[in-house]
């Protein structure tokens, strides 16, 4: 890829532009607590439009932002970033709509809600533009302080503080891991570039090296909830707030993506042999666990936990490939992946019996006699989580398999569709109660659903069938011109 | 003389030991922190050490966002163990299992 390099001298004229968005949102956020200090609790409301409207913002400004290399290589504006921005941040800015009402419904507004979202979503836009060692060490702290403080954010639960210090415990160790591993391959290859790591690494790289390379991936396995390294996931999905759950769900798993991409590929790329088997071996036990284990769970929340574990299988298995159109898959699952998990969120946000959230799996029984639509909606997202086509989930599975077959990785794709098809019980299951069951006797009827839960559902559910065809033919090109230079070997 | 592999051995064994303080202990959350902050050392020895044995400054760069960091994980993980601790009047280990699955 070409990318003029700025030279960091005294000219931070070049370099800033390129972190434009960046800049934006920190200044952004830091006027926001400002102004949320001096107004109190009273300006929840307002300062989430602001903040959902300035995320906004920074999503076109990352869009038209100059492509480059800045900060002495430390940041990196590539297409790849650029896309990956753009999409963190629109789905940070759902999490604060979504958040901003449900939190006024629960009595627990505060006007820290959107502010730590923007604080993460810096921290996001600095993972997947990392250029070195040290802003990705940096990046992905910034993005897991603001988030440990947002799955403990509903403080008088215990259930969200347990998911809170859980998150935080296991958190805070895979960061000492993933810091090991940084320290060995600094030491190794003398540099924290990985334009230099990659060419130590393209020779023979020693024991040390990939020594560090494992820890490296070990750490950033974890921030991906990939099995083995997934025990965090299911408590911390079903303790926390379930609109902070949706953001978890989706912006931080995709910039935690890219990253790993990134990471390996760019730093990594000569020794494509060592890394790839590992994330064939992380991706099979992934979908495994997020198959079978998703079986005996009746917390919706906690369900989605286990189906977000096999989908990251699904997606490493694009980046393992180790091909740009692998990491084209994997962008392109991820953003379905996310457009589906968004929606599935918005319904649980959506629907409620008598002021209480539906979370167990029977509350569904029946549902389509007093909510038909959000019942469609629900069967929709779910059957395009589970990639039967043609929904959306099913290109992005098309794609990721495509991939893998083609770079030879045959059993791994079997067992996946083999897994796919195991998992397919729990989506068809809620279908079933929703449909075919009868609600059980003395049940309230449900509450009228808040308006932004339920249009960010439909919306969700109308891309994920009709519109995904029309979808798939800009975001086709997009992915493409944003993996192309990518791709080990 | 005390050269590059004695500074990495003291700095494995004392992560060795960090994240058997997060997985071993079954006693109390402070432990945990501890733990965690045994581990961040740990790799700030590895960072100065390679950063001198490769006559390279950006290891010690490395060790000084390190230490902010740690710090500002200490703050946030003590936050959240004080809301963890009103909501239960315990910060035993054992009891962090509302949730099971």
């Amino acid at each position: 890829m070409t990318v003029s390099e700025v030279p960091f001298s005294i000219d931070l004229s070049q370099a800033l532009p390129l972190a434009a968005s960046e800049i934006t949102l920190a200044v952004g956020a830091l006027v926001l607590l400002v102004v949320g200090a001096f107004w109190g609790e009273k300006s929840a409301g307002p300062l989430s439009w602001i903040g959902a409207l300035l995320l906004v913002v920074a999503a076109g400004v990352a869009g038209t932002a100059p492509l480059g290399v800045a900060f002495n290589g430390a940041f990196v504006a590539d297409p790849l970033a650029v896309y990956a921005k753009v999409a963190i941040y629109l789905f940070a800015a759902l999490a604060v709509v979504l958040g901003a009402g449900w939190t006024r419904r629960q009595g627990i507004a505060k006007f820290e809600y959107p502010i730590l979202i923007i604080l993460a979503s810096v921290g996001m836009a600095m993972m997947v533009s990392a250029g070195d060692l040290i802003s990705l060490y940096v990046g992905v702290e910034l993005q897991s302080l603001a988030l440990y403080v947002l799955a403990a954010y509903h403080r008088d639960d215990a259930k969200a503080s347990e998911a809170g210090l859980k998150y935080f415990v296991l958190g805070a160790l895979s960061s000492g891991l993933l810091l090991y591993g940084a320290s060995l391959v600094y030491g190794f290859t003398g540099s924290m570039r990985f334009e230099d790591i990659a060419v130590v690494a393209s020779g023979d790289a020693g024991a040390g090296l990939i020594f560090g390379l494992v820890f490296l991936m070990c750490g950033l396995a974890f921030k991906v909830s990939a099995a083995p390294f997934h025990m965090w996931t299911p408590d911390v999905y079903e303790g926390a707030p379930t609109p902070v759950v949706a953001l978890f769900a989706t912006a931080p798993k995709m910039a935690a993506m890219v990253l790993f991409a990134r990471t390996l590929s760019e730093g990594f790329g000569g020794a494509l042999g060592d890394w790839s088997q590992i994330l064939v071996i992380i991706s099979v036990i992934s979908f495994a666990v997020g198959a079978f284990g998703g079986l005996a769970q009746r917390d919706v929340q906690r369900l989605l936990a286990y189906s977000s574990i096999a989908n990251i299988g699904y997606a490493l298995l694009g980046i393992a490939a180790g091909t740009a159109e692998g990491l084209q898959a994997m962008l392109m699952f991820m953003t379905f992946y996310m457009i589906d998990t968004i929606g599935l969120f918005a319904c649980l946000l959506a629907l409620s019996r008598g002021g209480r959230p539906i979370r167990r799996i029977e509350d569904f029984a029946g549902l389509k006699q007093d909510r038909p639509v959000t019942a469609i909606a629900i069967t929709i997202l779910a059957l395009s989580v589970l990639g039967m086509p043609p929904f959306a989930g099913f290109w992005g599975k098309y794609f990721v398999f495509g991939a893998a077959i083609d770079a030879g990785l045959w059993g791994v794709a079997a067992i996946g569709l083999v897994a796919s098809v195991v998992a397919a019980f729990y989506y068809l299951r809620i279908i079933k109660l929703m449909w075919f069951d009868a609600p059980p006797e003395g049940v309230v009827a449900t509450d009228r659903a808040p308006k932004e839960a339920q249009w960010t559902a439909w919306a969700a559910a109308a891309f994920s069938f009709p519109l995904v065809i029309i979808g798939l033919t800009w975001l086709e090109p997009l992915t493409r011109i944003a993996a192309s230079g990518f791709g080990a070997g | 003389m005390i050269g590059l592999a004695h500074y990495l051995a003291v700095a494995a064994i004392l992560f060795t030991l960090g994240v058997f303080g997060i997985f071993v202990n079954r006693k109390n959350v402070i432990i945990i922190l501890m733990s965690i902050e045994l581990i961040l050392l740990s790799v700030n020895i590895n960072f100065v050490a390679f950063s001198a044995y490769l006559n390279d400054v950006q290891g010690q760069i490395m060790a000084m966002f390190v230490l902010t960091v740690a710090a500002a994980e200490a703050a946030v993980g003590l936050a959240i163990l004080v809301t963890f601790f009103r909501n239960r009047g315990d910060i035993a280990v054992d009891d962090a299992s509302v949730m099971k699955g």
